[in-house]
């Protein structure tokens, strides 16, 4: 679920599409369909053409599908995985490929929440100061490191510029990192 | 030994449940929808049987209500209102094809077989669709939820079950035998009222959400239920059908109410909905099946072929391979709940008899043989066939 808003706010805005739709994220083309009722499947098609299929269920649940290569629309193969393990093989692949991770924090600080949110490339904030989109006043949230690249910039001052495809990982309770996710969205219209 | 009423109630329906239990893990085992053998017990302890439940039948009677409302309820919670405006978009033709395909043999077949236009109208409602809880089940038995002709098969379902929520209450209201003016205007009410819930929900569905606490399981589940039963009745009461008036609230509560919701109500419905199918088996007199089979056997071979047809025009539209085509064909024969909710609905307003069993034994054929034939296309066999045929681009 949440996966999907951030995808969706590092692309464009396509609430409207219906169908298959390409959209890139970091350059990778992603094909993403609707299954009604059970969850979403989303393909990678690799450079070297092949297809990755990335299915979520609605209970959580990921299943990661190879498939035919004389019959592309069959599963040949795929592998069930929980959440905290699609986590796990997702960090194993590449710090980078994370695009939002949202858990609770351990040791009993209940309802506190860290999440890594990716800077979408229309946001009006870009190129911008941190301090510009009031992040902790209007929401309470608070950004405790800027990730750019392999670098990791710890406590970002207020006069840090933002640049694209920065991520922030940020501390807060759900509502109040929902209502971060939709104000870094702000367009500059 | 005196047994009073109560404790023999508690014996039946005790030992009917654990039947169910036994025969839902058998059919499990076996890959099977477990919803033929219910009917079968049903049909075993039924009207004319050995051991008539006399006890129970008020009891499973409404149970079998609340069957019906919560496995509407669950359908309806399982879609959002934007994912029904998308398929209603994506596969809008796809959805007037399998209507045209699948409802016509039906209705053709009634009036062959002397029961009248209404008798047609039932039947075309039986023949139409198909049951998404077996097709999803089949699916994932067999590994294919994440192939690519899998949301095809998906819209499909989901057409059919949001164009039941116009084709029920326009039922409800011809079989009550109104004439041709009350019965129009009944109709009307009844579509409006549908249209307009859909519309509010779509626009407004979250906040009728936000009336629940999804994190409180106690009184999300009483609430839920309480309301779903409430709307049904009222619904029932203008003659729109409990059961849409149950769809509609499932598709008006969203996000992690329903969740929630979909996760704590999913217990009670197949204990109800379990029932649901026991007492229509229970009401079926098994005498009447032998007369009733080989039409029902009939129609059964012709529809299920048109469901191929359905799921092969859909899927190439889709842009699906042809071996892709034959898996949604394949995939969408089966009939289930919805053929047995329009059944009962026929009986219960005094329609022909006969359309009860003939209901029981097309459904059961159909829903017994089709998950084996939607395994032919993993078969060595079919792949042979198959090789040279164009697949799809990547």
């Amino acid at each position: 679920m949440r996966l999907l808003t951030i995808t969706g706010l590092t692309t464009t805005n396509f609430t409207d599409w219906a169908g298959p739709s390409y959209i890139g994220v970091m350059g990778v083309r992603i094909e993403r369909t609707e299954i009604a009722g059970i969850g979403v499947r989303h393909d990678v098609i690799t450079t070297s053409g092949q297809r990755i299929g990335v299915v979520i269920y609605r209970d959580d649940r990921r299943e990661i599908a190879l498939y035919e290569p004389d019959d592309p629309d069959s599963i040949a193969q795929s592998i069930f995985l929980t959440g905290a393990e699609a986590e796990t093989v997702a960090d194993l692949l590449g710090h980078t490929a994370v695009l939002s991770k949202l858990s609770e924090l351990s040791g009993g600080v209940a309802g506190l929440f860290t999440e890594q949110l990716i800077l979408p490339a229309d946001s009006k904030y870009l190129d911008g100061p941190l301090g510009d989109t009031k992040a902790r006043t209007r929401t309470g949230v608070s950004i405790i490191a800027i990730v750019r690249g392999t670098e990791v910039i710890p406590s970002p001052t207020p006069e840090m510029i933002l640049e694209s495809d920065d991520v922030l990982v940020t501390v807060g309770t759900r509502k109040g990192l929902d209502e971060l996710v939709k104000l870094l969205a702000r367009t500059a219209t | 030994m005196d047994i009073n009423h109560e404790t023999l109630l508690l014996i039946e329906v005790g030992a009917m449940l654990l039947f169910m239990g036994v025969l839902g893990r058998i059919a499990n085992k076996l890959g099977q929808s477990a919803i033929p053998l219910y009917m079968s017990l049903g049909l075993l302890f039924g009207s004319g049987s050995v051991f008539p439940l006399d006890a129970s039948s008020e009891f499973l009677k409404t149970g079998s209500e609340i069957g019906v409302i919560l496995l509407l309820l669950v359908l309806g919670l399982e879609y959002s209102p934007t994912e029904l405006v998308r398929s209603l978009r994506k596969s809008g033709r796809s959805g007037v094809w399998d209507a045209l395909l699948n409802a016509t043999p039906g209705a053709i077949f009634a009036l062959l077989m002397g029961w009248g236009p209404v008798g047609a109208l039932v039947l075309a409602g039986v023949t139409w669709v198909s049951s998404s809880g077996v097709i999803v089940k089949v699916l994932r038995d067999l590994g294919r939820i994440g192939n690519r002709e899998t949301p095809t098969i998906v819209s499909v379902l989901v057409m059919e079950d949001l164009a039941m929520a116009f084709y029920l209450p326009v039922l409800s209201a011809i079989v009550v035998g109104a004439t041709l003016a009350q019965g129009l205007v009944t109709v009307a009410v009844a579509v409006g009222l549908v249209l307009f819930v859909l519309i509010l929900t779509y626009h407004f569905g979250t906040k009728l959400s936000k009336v629940f606490n999804a994190n409180h399981g106690e009184s999300l589940v009483l609430g839920v239920m309480g309301l779903t039963m409430l709307i049904a009745g009222i619904a029932a009461a203008v003659q729109v059908s409990s059961a849409v008036g149950a769809f509609l609230v499932g598709i008006a509560l969203s996000g992690q109410v329903a969740e929630n919701a979909e996760k704590i109500v999913e217990p009670l419905r197949d204990v109800f909905a379990s029932i649901f199918f026991l007492f229509f088996g229970l009401q079926t007199d098994p005498a009447d099946i032998p007369d009733v089979f080989l039409p029902a056997l009939a129609l059964a071979i012709v529809t299920m072929a048109t469901k191929v047809i359905t799921g092969y025009v859909a899927a190439k539209g889709a842009g699906i391979g042809v071996p892709g085509r034959w898996r949604a064909g394949l995939a969408l024969m089966p009939r289930g709940e919805f053929s047995i909710i329009i059944a009962g609905l026929a009986v219960s307003a005094g329609l022909d008899p006969a359309i009860a069993p003939f209901a029981a034994t097309y459904m059961l054929i159909t829903v017994i043989s089709s998950p084996v034939l939607a395994r032919v296309t993993d078969t060595q066999w079919f792949k042979r066939r198959m090789r040279g045929t164009t697949a799809s681009s990547i």
